[in-house]
């Protein structure tokens, strides 16, 4: 039997389907590694970023942790984590959390910051205080790019969340690890699929989120400023 | 921590960290020598680019890890082969690249191309030395990321037997040793960063005319 055909037997098993480590069981497990991940890196860089870009101190410091943040290794992170506070949700989640963060914080930093001077003096203009001009308008005009971030974060996550089936935990890393330890060629090739499959899934569904509630008025005259500064490449590795 | 442990160890640190650079910076090159011809196409012809670019974005949304288990079965090679992450970083590097070079490229003014085909230059002759010098800041950036994240993720490799220093992480999980983890997560990052920064180097030895300051806006 050939590999391809020996995946999908693995696939039409109805036994990879039921119980605690069946795949709707590990797909839960991993969309809530990183679900939970990804609110936390939201909730302590979208603001940062935001007050950032708009006040422009700080960016200085911004380059430098997204760039050193980037080239972190994961795996070493975790590991050490683990070797420092035990096995447990805890060190999956922090380290999800510090690769969450560099894109969100890009992010919405250049969104921010690249909002038209003038809407923002306009905006000024009519009487806003310097909070309404941030979160009334150029946070709104930031949210491409705000969206932006939070799709390459997802990916990533969605991706290092397979490497906490290496110390204990669930999620569809579970079937690689499984899988390389039993010499079971089907599964792990099986928990591959499955985690190329979610993270597109995942991505087109943030494609679709960014069409919906980005304002109609940005999406008519598409990159006006940004044609003079090109966007921050936001883009890192997946693991 | 027990220090010594690096000192003693020293000759196969330093056996993993070439290994670790072999794996990361081959698929710089190989990515880098694929992606322009690529790049190229999609910036010249639109249905390449409706194809390619698409295409490489979600050749980018394929988790490492995944892609490490899965190219043994398509390349037919074994599971334990370099060659699985070093094809696997090559995919992701052209993923990455071949839109940066189609950016870049499309972003090369007009009336500088027009007043090179006016000198007499070729198209070929003209591509590469005016229209690919002057896309060489851009192409450095997106260089600059794909080599600090495959140095990154040749760790990954660890888990699945070949991970250059990223086997000091999984031997130090085994032994419960963080002395080990530690030495491997402080040379990658060192690796990523002076990487980083001979490609900035190179980024500024290549375009000189950048340094003149005024007149030239990227």
């Amino acid at each position: 039997m050939n590999l391809f055909a020996e995946v999908l037997a693995w696939f039409a098993d109805p036994q990879h389907w039921q119980g605690s480590s069946g795949v709707p069981a590990r797909l839960a497990e991993h969309l809530r590694y990183t679900a939970l991940a990804l609110v936390l890196a939201a909730v302590i860089a979208i603001p940062l970023g935001a007050v950032i870009g708009h006040t422009g101190r700080g960016s200085f410091l911004l380059v430098g942790i997204a760039n050193g943040l980037r080239a972190l290794p994961e795996l070493g992170l975790l590991i050490l984590l683990v070797l420092l506070t035990g096995i447990g949700l805890l060190p999956l989640t922090v380290t999800l959390l510090i690769l969450g963060v560099p894109p969100l914080l890009a992010g919405t930093y250049a969104g921010v910051r690249n909002a038209d001077p003038a809407v923002v003096d306009a905006a000024r203009g009519v009487g806003m205080r310097e909070r309404e001009v941030l979160l009334k308008v150029e946070l709104p005009i930031a949210l491409p790019l705000i969206i932006g971030g939070l799709r390459t974060a997802t990916l990533q996550v969605i991706a290092t969340a397979a490497i906490g089936a290496y110390i204990s935990l669930g999620g569809l890393g579970r079937f690689l690890i499984d899988g390389l330890a039993l010499n079971d060629y089907p599964r792990m090739v099986a928990g591959a699929v499955l985690i190329a499959a979610l993270a597109l899934v995942v991505e087109g569904l943030l494609a679709g989120l960014q069409r919906l509630i980005v304002s109609p008025g940005l999406r008519t005259a598409p990159m006006r400023t940004g044609s003079r500064r090109p966007t921050p490449v936001v883009a890192g590795g997946t693991a | 921590m027990v220090w010594q442990w690096i000192p003693r160890n020293s000759e196969r640190i330093i056996l993993l960290l070439v290994e670790h650079l072999r794996l990361a910076l081959i698929p710089v090159v190989v990515g880098l020598l694929l992606a322009v011809p690529l790049g190229w196409l999609a910036s010249r012809y639109r249905p390449a680019r409706a194809v390619l670019i698409p295409a490489a974005g979600v050749l980018y949304t394929v988790p490492s890890l995944a892609l490490f288990v899965v190219l043994p079965g398509i390349l037919g090679t074994r599971i334990l082969s370099e060659v699985n992450i070093i094809v696997a970083l090559t995919i992701y590097t052209v993923a990455l690249l071949v839109r940066t070079v189609a950016d870049a490229l499309a972003a090369v003014p007009g009336l500088v191309v027009a007043a090179a085909t006016a000198l007499g230059y070729k198209p070929v002759r003209r591509f590469i030395d005016v229209e690919l010098p002057l896309a060489v800041p851009v192409l450095i950036a997106g260089l600059r990321v794909a080599t600090v994240s495959n140095i990154s993720l040749v760790s990954v490799g660890a888990l699945i037997g070949v991970g250059g220093l990223g086997e000091l992480f999984t031997e130090g999980f085994q032994l419960n040793f963080p002395t080990e983890i530690v030495t491997g997560i402080v040379l990658i990052m060192l690796l990523a960063l002076i990487g980083d920064a001979l490609l900035l180097g190179l980024g500024r030895i290549a375009t000189p005319w950048s340094r003149a300051g005024a007149g030239t806006r990227a």
